[in-house]
């Protein structure tokens, strides 16, 4: 179940760290035990409302985000479920071993998030861009991967998360992007779900995070030219939904196009790729940044610059009709 | 609070030194490899720690008013290994499977094979974040247990480890207390030579922190340290432990060399003659 103004040219906009917000409020009111560590980008990653109504709950751990993955292990040695909160080039990225080894090596119970993914960040640039983190993350064992879709996903995982007692990366994104999901559209952590189905698809599109939308454009172009394909929303990259994506390859004619605005190595795809070729092979085509850092311009010019856009998608799907 | 060592105690924690030290030995040499030097050293701070300082009870385990030990140099588990066999925690035979596949006493101490611990270790530097993750939540829980954490000297080259000493002391964690072991080696050679760390003392007494020099091969030195630091509720205290390395052995003492090394079966042997002594 899909917003019914999606493809409306008015359709509502809002970001997934938003999202972020307002499932961490949800969370904390549930449980007590949710608290909040930030490392100087309160405001810029949302913990902001979450800090205002419960101040007590919130630690503000300074630029110092190695110390914050093993202080947020900590606190959850003592029973705490701590959310920690930076831009996803630094943690996960800067302080990867410590999530390794005082998180993942632990299993201790924290949840990482990682803001700013991708390069729809826009003007600050390559540097502040996170193309790497998803591959960081999945390849810790003990650790679960989600990339949300939207502001109403995002709230969902991070109440998800918070109900679960082991290590999570959820990864955020800066800008606005179109609302696709509905209240009602039913989420569940390592379950992906078509969320456009074409009788005798002849490719599928498998999708994780805001480019979705992208992605759902393209279908919709692709059916009004006459080619049919079906998409799969794949929030959870790890554990990944193997029932799902199986039953999903099946009726899509065996060919498969991965879109992630993440490094093509080591990503979502990347994660397809693995699987498929052990269990199902299937002709793919990767659409994600190819070996590449970003740069500063607006999120639609980057967008389109690093092939991330529909018409980057449809040409992957002709692409690969032909193969 | 802690209580005055008297010469009753003082010399039972001497026996309980000496038994964890032949452990150690006897663990290190079946297992073939292993830490010697920083294990030995900290010994005596050890048998203090779970014979005397600590509130815990071996079995009961996961009581939640128990203090919190964070070993941050996880390379010197055969002491931790050892005092805590001795204090009852689990069986003293197993120390012989130490580093041996399927043992729960790993290489360096993982909290999934030994739910024991507190947490996990190895990697340096990341031991003293958790302890003020620790007690900062205690702390929100309105607990008032004690969290220890134990690091090396050499291990203060990593700036991590400055980002929790910046925190603790913002945060006035009164319950924190971190023990350094100021043996002076790491790999590579004296901590002089490597990456001088003094002034010690004032480095940390800048960021706050309520600091204590003591000989950390005295029992009494270290428990009187602890009980003033006791004191001491709106800063977080740091004992800087002057140990020698390999102490009880002669011919290994003060030695960098004997950081990484295990003795073999032979030294053992001539080692644990000289620790009954």
């Amino acid at each position: 179940m899909l917003n019914p103004k999606l493809f409306d040219t008015d359709v509502a906009m809002k970001s997934t760290r938003d999202g972020f917000s307002d499932g961490l409020l949800l969370a904390a009111d549930e449980n007590p035990n949710v608290v909040g560590l930030c490392a100087d980008l309160t405001e810029s990653v949302k913990m902001d409302a979450f800090k205002k109504k419960y101040p007590k709950r919130f630690i503000e751990m300074g630029i110092a985000e190695q110390s914050m993955a093993s202080v947020a292990s900590g606190m959850a040695a003592i029973g705490k479920i701590p959310f920690m909160a930076s831009y996803a080039v630094f943690s996960p990225g800067r302080n990867w071993e410590q999530i390794r080894t005082t998180i993942c090596y632990n299993n201790a119970n924290v949840k990482i998030i990682g803001s700013h993914g991708g390069v729809t960040v826009g003007e600050d640039g390559g540097s502040h861009q996170a193309l790497e983190d998803i591959a960081l993350a999945r390849v810790l064992p003990n650790m679960t991967v989600i990339v949300p879709c939207d502001a109403i996903e995002a709230k969902k995982a991070t109440l998800a998360a918070s109900r679960t007692n082991k290590p999570f990366y959820i990864r955020l994104s800066r800008t606005k992007t179109p609302v696709i999901t509905v209240e009602e559209t039913p989420f569940e952590i390592g379950k992906s779900s078509v969320v456009y189905s074409s009788d005798n698809a002849g490719v599928g599109i498998v999708a994780t995070g805001t480019l979705l939308y992208n992605a759902l454009v393209a279908a919709k172009e692709l059916k009004e030219s006459g080619i049919s394909v079906s998409v799969l929303y794949l929030p959870t990259i790890k554990p990944l939904d193997t029932e799902g994506l199986l039953d999903f390859a099946k009726k899509c004619s065996g060919k498969i196009v991965s879109v992630e605005e993440h490094q093509v190595h080591g990503g979502m795809g990347s994660a397809l790729a693995e699987f498929y070729a052990e269990n199902y092979p299937v002709s793919m085509e990767f659409i994600g940044v190819k070996d590449q850092f970003g740069q500063s311009g607006k999120p639609e010019e980057l967008i389109k610059h690093y092939g991330l856009d529909k018409d980057a998608i449809i040409e992957a799907v002709k692409k690969i009709l032909k193969r | 609070m802690t209580e005055i060592l008297n010469g009753e105690k003082i010399k039972y924690l001497e026996e309980k030194a000496k038994t964890i030290r032949i452990s150690i030995i006897e663990m290190l040499a079946e297992a073939g490899s292993g830490h010697t030097a920083g294990s030995l050293g900290m010994a005596d701070v050890f048998s203090l720690l779970y014979f005397h300082v600590l509130k815990h009870d071996p079995k009961n385990p996961t009581d939640e008013n128990r203090d919190r030990l964070v070993l941050s140099n996880g390379h010197i588990c055969p002491v931790l290994y050892s005092s805590m066999a001795h204090a009852g925690y689990f069986p003293i035979e197993e120390l012989q499977t130490f580093r041996k596949f399927g043992s729960r006493l790993q290489g360096h101490p993982h909290r999934e094979f030994l739910s024991l611990l507190e947490t996990s270790s190895g990697p340096l530097g990341e031991g003293l974040s958790q302890a003020v993750g620790m007690a900062l939540a205690l702390r929100m829980d309105g607990k008032d247990n004690s969290v220890v954490c134990l690091t090396g000297d050499g291990e203060l080259d990593e700036g991590q480890v400055w980002e929790a000493v910046m925190q603790a002391g913002k945060e006035k964690l009164g319950k924190l207390i971190a023990i350094v072991d100021r043996n002076n080696i790491q790999i590579d050679g004296s901590t002089d030579m490597v990456m001088p760390l003094e002034p010690l003392t004032e480095k940390f007494e800048s960021f706050n922190w309520d600091v204590y020099e003591v000989n950390g091969n005295d029992l009494e030195a270290v428990n009187e340290a602890i009980r003033e630091s006791e004191f001491v509720t709106d800063k977080p205290s740091v004992i800087i432990a002057h140990t020698i390395s390999g102490k009880g052995v002669k011919e290994i003492e003060g030695d960098y060399h004997w950081h990484g090394k295990a003795p073999s079966k032979d030294e053992a042997e001539k080692f644990i003659v000289e620790l009954s002594r």
